[in-house]
C-alpha cells in the first residue's frame, strides 16, 4: 500500500505536466483530479484506466486479480486491434471468492499464473491489482517475483486498485509499471536512425494502421507503440528509440518524460486527428529524428508526402465541404479530443457550437481558445437537458460524444455520432479525417430524422410534444439549477 | 438428470459470469423513478453502466458512492449519505436501490445500519424509498444479485400484514433476470387474455424496452412503482418464473400470505401448457382461441424444426434458469447437449436433461464444444464461435453485438416457436453439401490408413 501511495505521489509530481507545476506543494499532493462526488460521479476507475492503457499489448496474458466484477463485467469491450496475437482479447481473472478473502488470494494468484503459462505460454503475464486484494493485503509484487522465476516468464505487477482514483490516474500507474518492470529489459535485434516510439496510441478501430503506411513509406520504423498493436518485446526494447511522439494528451506523459530522462529519447506531444495536426506530427517526427542524427533529406521527403496526402485528403473532402459548411457541431468529449477534433471539423467547414472540457488540461483549453477564438463555448459540465436544448434550438445540428450520452440526442430524434473508444470507425490520419467527414455527412443526410420526428397520426394537431415541453422547462426562468451547463472558467 | 461439476481451475478464462451487484442494479432498474446505487469504487458502477448501455442501447441510470481508498478503510457511511442526498437533489427519484460490492463488503460496511441512520438524520427523505441489499462481488453471480434485490424490495417495501381482502383477479408476477422486456410483454398479454391483471415486479418492460419517453428523466423511464410493490400484498396469487425467484416468492408469502406457484421455465411446449392451464384455473376461464392457435403453431414448428435440431450437437452457456429453459426446450426437439456451462449453483442444475453441467467459464464451454454444431451463449461467446467455426445464437446479458436484445422473445408458445425457427435456420444454413469423396474410405478404421499414406496420384 505504501509503495502504491509513493507511486501515486510520484505521478502527481510529474514535472512534464504544466498544470501540475503551476500548483502549490500542498495542492499537488491532492492529485490531479477533483474529489469524486458520491452520487454524482461518472467514469472509470484506476483499474479501468490501467487496463485501457495496457490491454492493447496483444501477446500478453492480462490477468485481473480480483472478484468477478472487475473482469467479468468488462472484458473484450474495447476496440484495440491486433495484427498478430489475439491473446489480449482473452479474459483472465482469479475470480476471487470468500475463501480467498479469508485466507488471502496469493496462492490462488500463483496457481492462476501457472495455469496461464502452461496453457497459453505468453511472453509475459500482466497482473492487475484491484480493490479487494489490495484491501486484504495480497502482495502481488512477491507473487509476481516468485512466478517470474519459477515459470521463466516475466510476470508484471500493475498496481491499479479502482479506489486509488480515476481512469486517468490508472493510465499513469500502468505507465509506471512499464517503466519499472518492462522498458529496458530486452534489446532489439538492430536499431536504425529512424526508430521512433509512439506513446499513448491504442490502435482503436485500427487507427494506428491509418498512420503506419506513411511512416513505412518514409522509412520511419515504429520501434514500439505503447501500447497499440504492440508485442511485449517491443515495449521491452522501446528504450532504444531515437525519438518519441506522445499521442493521448496527458495519459502517459510520465512514460514519455521518464524515458527522456533515463534514455535521452526526446518527445513531442502531437495528434493524428485532423489534417493539419497529422502533418505537424509527421514534421515533428522527422525533425526530432534529424536532430538525433537521421539524414536531413528526411524532411524533404516528409514534406513531399505531406503535400501529396493533404492534396488527396482535401480532394476527397471537397464533395462534402459544400454540404457541411455552416453545420454546427456540439462536442461532448474529454481531454485531447476536445481540441484535436475541433481542428478537424473546422477543416471540413463546420462550426463548433460548443465543446466540453471536463477532462481537459489548461493547455488543452488554451489550444481550444487558439482554434475557436477567445469566445469559445467551453463547458465543464453539460447536463442532458442543456445538450438537448442546444440541439433543439439549432445551436447545434449534430452531437459528437461518447456512447453514454448518445441517448440524449437519439431520444430527442437528433443526429449523433460516436467519437469515443468503443466506436468502430477509425478517424486517424488523412484517411481517418475523410472517413469522419463522410460519417458526419452520412448521419446528417439520413432521411430518418424527418421520419422519426413526425408525430403519430392520432396525436391532435398543435399538441405539444414532450420535446417541446422539455424545452419550455429548460428556458423558463424557474428551471431547476441543474438545467444549465456551467461555463468553464 | 445432470451431474453438477465445479470447475477446479485457479484461473477463470473468458468469464461467462458477471457479478452480483449489477444483477441487483438491473432489478432496481425495473422500478419506476429508480436510481440504483452501487456502494463501491466508481469503476464498479462504470463497468456496469457500459455493459447495460451496450446491451439495451438505452440510457442507464446507475450511480456510485465513489469510495476512495481512505473512505474504504475508514468506512463508507459518509459516502452513502452524501450519495443519497446528491441523488435526491439532482434526480428526485421515487426509489434508491443500494447494492454493496466486494470492496465495501470486505471492509464490513453495514448498509442496513447506514440506511437506518440516514432515515433518522434526514426526515425530509421520508417520501423516497431506500432499499438496500448485500451483494458482494466475490460470491454468487448476476442471477443471485437479482434475487437478492427483489427479495430486499419485498422485505423492505411490502407491508407486513395479512390483508383483510384479496383481489382474486390480480396476479403478482416475479420474473427472473433471464426474462427480457419483450418476454415480460409476452407474458403480460397471456395473463391479460384470461381477464387477470398482472403486476410485474420488477418490470423491465416499462423501463428498458426502448421506448421514446414522455419527458427527460435521469432516473428510470418506467417500471413498477413502489405502490405496485405494496399492492402485491393484496393480490390473489403470485407467479414466480425461474428457480431464482423462489426466495422472493416465499418472502412475499411470508409477509402477506400471498400463495405462489413457481414455474422453473416458461419456454417449451409442456412448460407453456402448464402456465396456460394455471392461468385458466386462476381465472376460471376457458383458454382463449388465440392461445389454442399459438399452441398448434408451436407444435407445427417443433415438427418442422426437429429435422434440423434433432441429433445436432449443442454447446450452451448461460445462467442457471436460462440454461434450464434452453436445454429443456431444445432437448424436446431432439438436440444433443455436448457442453453445458453455467455461472452459479441452483436447484435446477440437477434437473437439466443432459449428462453434466459445469459451473465454470467460456473456456470450459469451448473445451467441450470441439464437435459442436452450434454455440448458444451471450455475446462473449463470439471469439469461441469464430475459433470453432460454428454459428452463434446470442441470448442472455450481455448482447452487445446485436440489435434488439431487449426484444428477443423466447417465452410462451409464440416465443418458443420463434426461437426454434431462429436456431433451426442457423443450423439449416450450415447444411453440408455432399461431395463425391464424402463416402470414399469413410469407415472409421480406414481414416488412419488414409492419413498415413496420402494418395499422391489424386493430386
Amino acid at each position: 500500500m505504501t509503495s502504491l501511495n509513493q507511486t501515486i505521489q510520484d505521478v502527481f509530481n510529474e514535472p512534464g505536466c504544466g498544470k501540475n507545476q503551476a500548483k502549490s506543494e500542498k495542492e499537488r499532493k491532492k492529485g490531479c483530479t477533483k474529489q469524486l462526488q458520491p452520487g454524482g460521479a461518472a467514469g472509470g476507475c484506476a483499474f479501468d484506466g490501467a487496463k485501457i492503457a495496457l490491454q492493447p499489448i496483444t501477446d500478453v496474458a492480462h490477468l485481473v486479480h480480483g472478484p468477478i466484477a472487475c473482469e467479468g463485467n468488462s472484458w473484450d469491450n474495447r476496440g484495440a486491434k491486433s495484427s498478430g496475437s489475439s491473446l489480449y482479447r482473452t479474459g483472465f481473472t482469479t475470480d476471487m471468492t470468500e475463501n480467498d478473502i479469508v485466507f488471502g488470494g496469493e496462492k490462488h494468484l500463483f496457481k492462476a499464473i501457472r495455469e496461464i503459462v502452461e496453457k497459453y505460454a505468453p511472453p509475459a503475464v500482466f497482473v492487475y491489482q484491484t480493490c479487494v486484494p489490495a484491501m486484504i493485503g495480497d502482495d502481488i509484487d512477491a507473487v509476481c517475483k516468485r512466478a517470474s522465476e519459477k515459470f521463466a516468464t516475466p510476470c508484471i505487477p500493475i498496481h491499479s486498485p479502482g479506489f486509488a482514483g480515476p481512469k486517468n490516474l490508472g493510465n499513469k500507474l500502468a505507465g509506471e509499471a512499464m517503466l519499472k518492470h518492462v522498458i529496458g529489459t530486452e534489446e532489439p535485434e538492430y536499431t536504425t536512425p529512424y526508430d521512433i516510439n509512439i506513446i499513448g496510441e491504442y490502435n482503436l478501430a485500427g487507427e494506428l494502421w491509418q498512420v503506419k503506411p506513411l511512416l513505412d513509406e518514409l522509412g520511419i520504423r515504429i520501434l514500439s507503440c505503447i501500447s497499440g498493436d504492440a508485442r511485449y518485446r517491443e515495449v521491452a526494447w522501446s528504450h532504444r528509440a531515437k525519438a518519441a511522439m506522445m499521442v493521448c494528451s496527458k495519459a502517459m506523459i510520465n512514460v514519455a518524460r521518464k524515458m527522456e530522462e533515463r534514455y535521452e529519447i526526446p518527445f513531442f506531444e502531437g495528434s493524428f486527428y485532423g489534417i493539419g495536426d497529422m502533418s505537424d506530427s509527421l514534421r515533428e517526427i522527422a525533425r526530432l529524428l534529424i536532430e538525433r542524427g537521421a539524414d536531413p533529406e528526411l524532411m524533404d521527403r516528409t514534406e513531399a508526402v505531406i503535400a501529396r496526402e493533404e492534396a488527396r485528403a482535401w480532394a476527397a473532402i471537397e464533395p462534402y465541404r459544400a454540404r457541411l459548411t455552416g453545420k454546427k457541431v456540439l462536442l461532448v468529449t474529454g481531454g485531447v479530443k476536445s481540441w484535436s477534433v475541433v481542428a478537424a471539423l473546422q477543416e471540413a467547414g463546420m462550426e463548433i457550437a460548443g465543446t466540453s472540457v471536463k477532462k481537459s488540461t489548461r493547455e488543452d483549453k488554451e489550444k481550444i481558445k487558439k482554434l475557436m477564438g477567445e469566445d469559445a463555448h467551453m463547458f465543464d459540465d453539460l447536463t442532458p437537458r442543456e445538450m438537448y436544448r442546444k440541439l433543439k434550438t439549432a445551436e447545434a445540428d449534430i452531437m459528437l460524444s461518447g456512447g453514454r450520452s448518445q441517448f440524449v440526442a437519439l431520444k430527442a430524434s437528433m443526429p449523433w455520432m460516436d467519437i469515443n473508444q468503443e466506436r468502430h470507425a477509425a478517424f486517424a490520419g488523412y484517411h481517418g479525417m475523410v472517413e469522419m467527414v463522410k460519417e458526419i455527412d452520412r448521419t446528417l443526410s439520413n432521411p430518418v430524422w424527418q421520419e422519426v420526428r413526425r408525430p403519430a397520426p392520432w396525436e391532435g394537431a398543435g399538441a405539444a410534444s414532450w420535446q417541446d415541453r422539455a424545452l419550455s422547462e429548460c428556458v423558463s426562468p424557474h428551471s431547476p439549477p441543474t438545467a444549465t451547463g456551467r461555463e468553464a472558467a | 438428470m445432470a451431474q453438477v461439476v465445479k470447475s477446479a481451475k485457479a484461473c477463470t478464462v473468458n468469464p461467462l459470469k458477471m457479478s452480483q451487484p449489477i444483477g441487483g442494479a438491473l432489478a432496481f432498474m425495473g422500478m419506476r423513478g429508480a436510481m440504483p446505487l452501487l456502494h463501491g469504487s466508481q469503476g464498479c458502477t462504470s463497468f456496469g453502466l457500459v455493459l447495460f448501455v451496450r446491451h439495451f442501447r438505452e440510457a442507464i441510470p446507475l450511480q456510485t458512492t465513489a469510495m476512495s481508498e481512505v473512505a474504504t478503510v475508514l468506512g463508507g457511511y459518509e459516502n452513502v449519505e452524501q450519495a443519497v442526498l446528491n441523488i435526491v437533489k439532482k434526480t428526485s427519484p421515487e426509489i434508491i436501490g443500494i447494492c454493496s460490492t466486494g470492496v465495501t463488503e470486505v471492509k464490513g460496511d453495514d448498509l442496513k445500519g447506514f440506511v437506518a441512520t440516514i432515515r433518522q438524520r434526514h426526515p425530509e427523505l421520508a417520501n423516497v424509498a431506500i432499499v438496500q441489499c448485500s451483494t458482494p462481488d466475490f460470491a454468487g453471480a448476476f442471477e443471485d444479485g437479482w434475487t437478492k434485490a427483489v427479495t430486499a424490495l419485498i422485505e423492505q417495501v411490502v407491508p407486513e400484514v395479512e390483508p383483510v381482502r384479496r383481489d382474486a383477479t390480480r396476479v403478482n408476477v416475479l420474473p427472473g433476470c433471464h426474462l427480457t422486456p419483450g418476454d415480460i410483454d409476452e407474458l403480460r398479454d397471456m395473463i391479460e387474455a384470461f381477464g387477470l391483471a398482472p403486476n410485474f415486479v420488477p418490470d423491465l418492460s416499462g423501463s428498458l424496452d426502448g421506448h421514446i419517453p414522455e419527458d427527460f428523466t435521469p432516473t428510470t423511464l418506467g417500471g413498477a412503482g413502489c405502490e405496485e410493490v405494496r399492492a402485491m400484498a393484496t393480490a390473489g396469487a403470485t407467479i414466480a418464473i425461474g428457480a431464482q425467484m423462489r426466495g422472493p416468492a416465499e418472502a412475499l408469502e411470508k409477509r402477506a400470505g400471498v400463495p405462489f406457484r413457481l414455474f422453473e421455465r416458461v419456454s417449451g411446449l409442456s412448460a407453456c401448457d402448464e402456465l396456460i392451464m394455471h392461468l385458466a384455473q386462476l381465472s376460471g376461464r376457458e383458454v382463449p382461441v388465440k392461445y389454442r392457435r399459438q399452441r398448434g403453431q408451436l407444435v407445427d414448428a417443433m415438427l418442422d424444426a426437429h429435422f434440423h435440431i434433432g441429433g445436432r450437437k449443442f454447446a450452451i452457456g448461460a445462467e442457471p434458469d436460462l440454461l434450464f429453459a434452453l436445454v429443456s426446450t431444445l432437448r424436446e426437439v431432439g438436440a444433443e447437449i455436448v457442453s453445458a456451462v453455467t455461472t452459479t449453483s441452483s436447484p435446477v442444475l440437477e434437473k437439466l436433461p443432459c449428462e453434466s453441467v459445469t459451473i465454470g467459464d467460456l473456456e470450459d464451454l469451448e473445451a467441450g464444444a470441439a464437435d459442436a454444431d452450434i454455440l448458444i451463449t451471450h455475446s462473449h461467446g463470439r471469439q469461441a464461435a469464430e475459433r470453432l467455426h460454428v454459428p452463434h445464437y446470442r441470448i442472455g446479458i450481455p448482447m452487445f453485438d446485436a440489435l434488439g436484445a431487449g426484444h428477443l422473445v423466447t417465452v410462451g408458445y409464440r416465443g418458443t416457436r420463434d426461437m426454434l425457427f431462429a436456431i433451426g435456420n442457423m443450423l439449416m444454413q450450415r447444411h453440408h453439401e455432399p461431395s463425391p469423396d464424402d463416402w470414399r474410405d469413410a469407415w472409421p478404421d480406414q481414416a488412419s490408413e488414409l492419413s498415413s499414406e496420402p494418395r499422391k496420384e489424386l493430386v
